[in-house]
């Protein structure tokens, strides 16, 4: 199409040739229209990004005012003591961040290893065609609401467990001078090793789905080479995927640990809400998230209220920390991959 | 040398075999909890269920107002918690694209969005219980809009940075307005997506307890007073399973079944939107 023999368009514009002056106006009415929900829209996106924020320093705020007249009454001895006594008003974090990390470390002690041989089995043994099917199981583990792995645990899973694992933990390292007390006393069903147990399962996904991609990740020639060497399958996996994922395995495993000390509904059901420290992992505990469900809403006094939110400040100081390690050594990941 | 040859083998089974136990470990579980729940909640689920009240210990009743409750407030949660999650979202893929903003928002998104949500109930209640004077429905749907946000924000930036440039060129090109080329093209290029995402948040929430302990609370009775402490089918489930009574934890079983086949039905329908079409 050639325009030769006609005027340029913007010569017809610029004489007004062929627009009235009020097509003009309305042209310009509508272009002004146009320019303010254009500016509007922006700002609306902006003050959204800006909320979310709002909405991290708020909670770090209210939790830090909440907590205040705990911390400022009781002081150090809030961090060091496991008293926890409502009629003398002597509160003291330990028990619970004990029973925190500890249920945590159980979890990620059996979580990280099947995880990680079921993101192994996921990337390197499974036919193609199963691959999906079973991922997507194992990702429908992490949809199951907490409650419902709660209310599983305490009615099935802690009375199996005092039934069969711990009498036999208890027969197995009774005799064993240190082991022994790290097993002791009656199998309650309910308790740390429960609780453990029943957060590992909540982790799994987690660990298992981020390991699956970023092992996914690894260059195949990177593993052909090996192969071609004659490695066998666990070799090539552990001695070339694994190193080359590892820092996004490790971020996996900080985000399933974020999970586990942050956990509630399901560690508040079977961990048998004792505020002391046992030295036996079967012995009923506490933790920071189950202490403050059981007692905030039945918590009288302030001091005892401003504690339990003083509790959940220092779990969200922990997660924080932990999260955020996660974040990183992901991002570190993806930039490699990237 | 045949030694180490064998060695190796032996070592490359045995972990092929933990790998495959490993499968079976994680698949166990879920086959375990899902038929023990199938198993306990059907031979509770009728249609009484549906359309009675939560009965006083010893009575029969049903989970009308929990339900009814959890629908209040996961319905009210996405409303508020969608606009602000997609708007910043918006913001993050479209405007501030390569702005410090955007990876600090991000940052702090992905914090929240595994906080413990325990805290997110503590937050709530402090500035909405205490200022109101009362626990309300509407505090505890606030809590779960917390909950909403960084996931949807999450999903809208990932699905509009998937939105091909050309798109936008070629509009802005037309003379189309940026905010336009974000409303009319970009979002329905993402549409799905974005969908996905809130159905994501809304399969999150629905079985939240944690966060309305102390923000709704709950309530024996029917009410849908948003001012007042409202039932919501988790608080009832935890209450009811604690409690030593069996037809109470009979209908804590059924409640969660009716909850875990919600949540399952969402992330499903939600995985079937967002899975790569064909080749077509």
């Amino acid at each position: 199409m050639s325009s030769a023999g006609r005027r340029p368009v913007t010569d017809l514009a610029l004489s007004g040739a062929h627009f009235g002056s009020k097509v003009i106006e309305e042209r310009g009415a509508v272009l002004r229209r146009l320019r303010r929900t254009d500016s509007l829209f922006r700002v609306a996106t902006r003050t959204a990004a800006y909320t979310v924020l709002l909405i991290l320093s708020g909670v770090i705020l209210a939790l830090m005012i909440g907590a205040w007249p705990a911390l400022s009454t009781l002081g150090i001895d809030f961090f060091i003591t496991q008293d926890w006594n409502p009629v003398t008003e002597k509160f003291g974090a330990l028990a619970p961040v004990y029973g925190t990390i500890l249920t945590s470390l159980i979890a990620m002690a059996i979580a990280v290893p099947v995880g990680i041989l079921i993101a192994l089995f996921l990337t390197e043994l499974c036919p193609m065609w199963l691959r999906r099917p079973i991922g997507i199981a194992i990702e429908l583990l992490a949809g199951i609401p907490s409650i419902i792995y709660g209310i599983w645990g305490l009615f099935v899973f802690a009375p199996f467990l005092q039934q069969t694992l711990q009498p036999f933990l208890i027969a197995l390292f009774g005799p064993i001078p240190l082991l022994s007390s790290l097993f002791a006393g009656p199998p309650y069903g309910i308790g740390m090793l429960t609780a453990g147990l029943v957060l590992a399962i909540m982790v799994l996904p987690f660990i298992t789905s981020v390991s699956r991609d970023v092992f996914d990740a690894v260059p195949p020639v990177l593993k052909e080479a090996a192969y071609g060497m004659g490695c066998t399958t666990w070799e090539v996996f552990s001695k070339v995927v694994l190193p080359y994922a590892r820092v996004g395995v490790i971020g996996g495993v900080m985000l399933g640990l974020g999970r586990a000390l942050g956990e509630t509904m399901a560690v508040t059901f079977v961990i048998g809400n004792a505020h002391k420290i046992s030295a036996s992992i079967l012995a009923p505990g506490t933790t920071i998230s189950a202490t403050i469900a059981n007692e905030f809403t039945e918590a009288v006094g302030d001091i005892y209220t401003s504690s339990l939110i003083a509790l959940g400040l220092l779990l969200f100081v922990i997660t924080f920390v932990v999260l955020a390690i996660a974040r990183y050594m992901l991002l570190r990941i993806e930039r490699r991959i990237g | 040398m045949i030694s180490l040859y064998a060695g190796r083998k032996r070592r490359n089974g045995l972990m092929i075999v933990l790998a495959y136990a490993a499968t079976a470990f994680g698949l166990g579980w879920l086959v375990l909890i899902l038929g023990q729940l199938l198993w306990e909640g059907l031979s509770g689920l009728s249609l009484q269920v549906f359309t009675e009240m939560t009965p006083p210990p010893g009575g029969s009743g049903g989970l009308l107002n929990p339900i009814v409750g959890s629908l209040i407030m996961t319905t009210l949660a996405v409303l508020i918690g969608t606009p602000i999650g997609i708007l910043a979202g918006t913001y993050m893929a479209e405007y501030g694209r390569y702005e410090k903003l955007t990876s600090v928002v991000r940052f702090i998104n992905d914090i929240l969005l595994s906080a413990p949500s325990i805290v997110i109930g503590l937050f709530v209640y402090e500035i909405l219980v205490v200022s109101m004077g009362n626990f309300s429905g509407f505090a505890g749907a606030v809590a779960l809009a917390v909950i909403v946000v960084p996931v949807v924000v999450r999903t809208t930036e990932d699905m509009l940075l998937l939105v091909p440039n050309t798109l936008r060129e070629a509009s802005a090109a037309l003379g189309l307005p940026r905010a336009h080329i974000v409303l009319t093209i970009a979002y329905r290029a993402a549409r799905a997506g974005i969908l996905t995402g809130i159905l994501l948040a809304i399969a999150r929430i629905s079985g939240e307890t944690a966060p309305l302990l102390f923000t709704a609370l709950n309530n024996q009775f029917w009410s849908t007073n948003l001012g007042a402490p409202m039932a919501s089918l988790p608080a009832v489930i935890f209450q009811f399973a604690l409690s030593p009574y069996a037809d109470w934890q009979r209908l804590a079983w059924t409640g969660a079944l009716i909850i875990s086949f919600t949540v399952l039905a969402l992330s499903i329908i939600a995985r079937i939107l967002s899975a790569p079409r064909k080749s077509s």
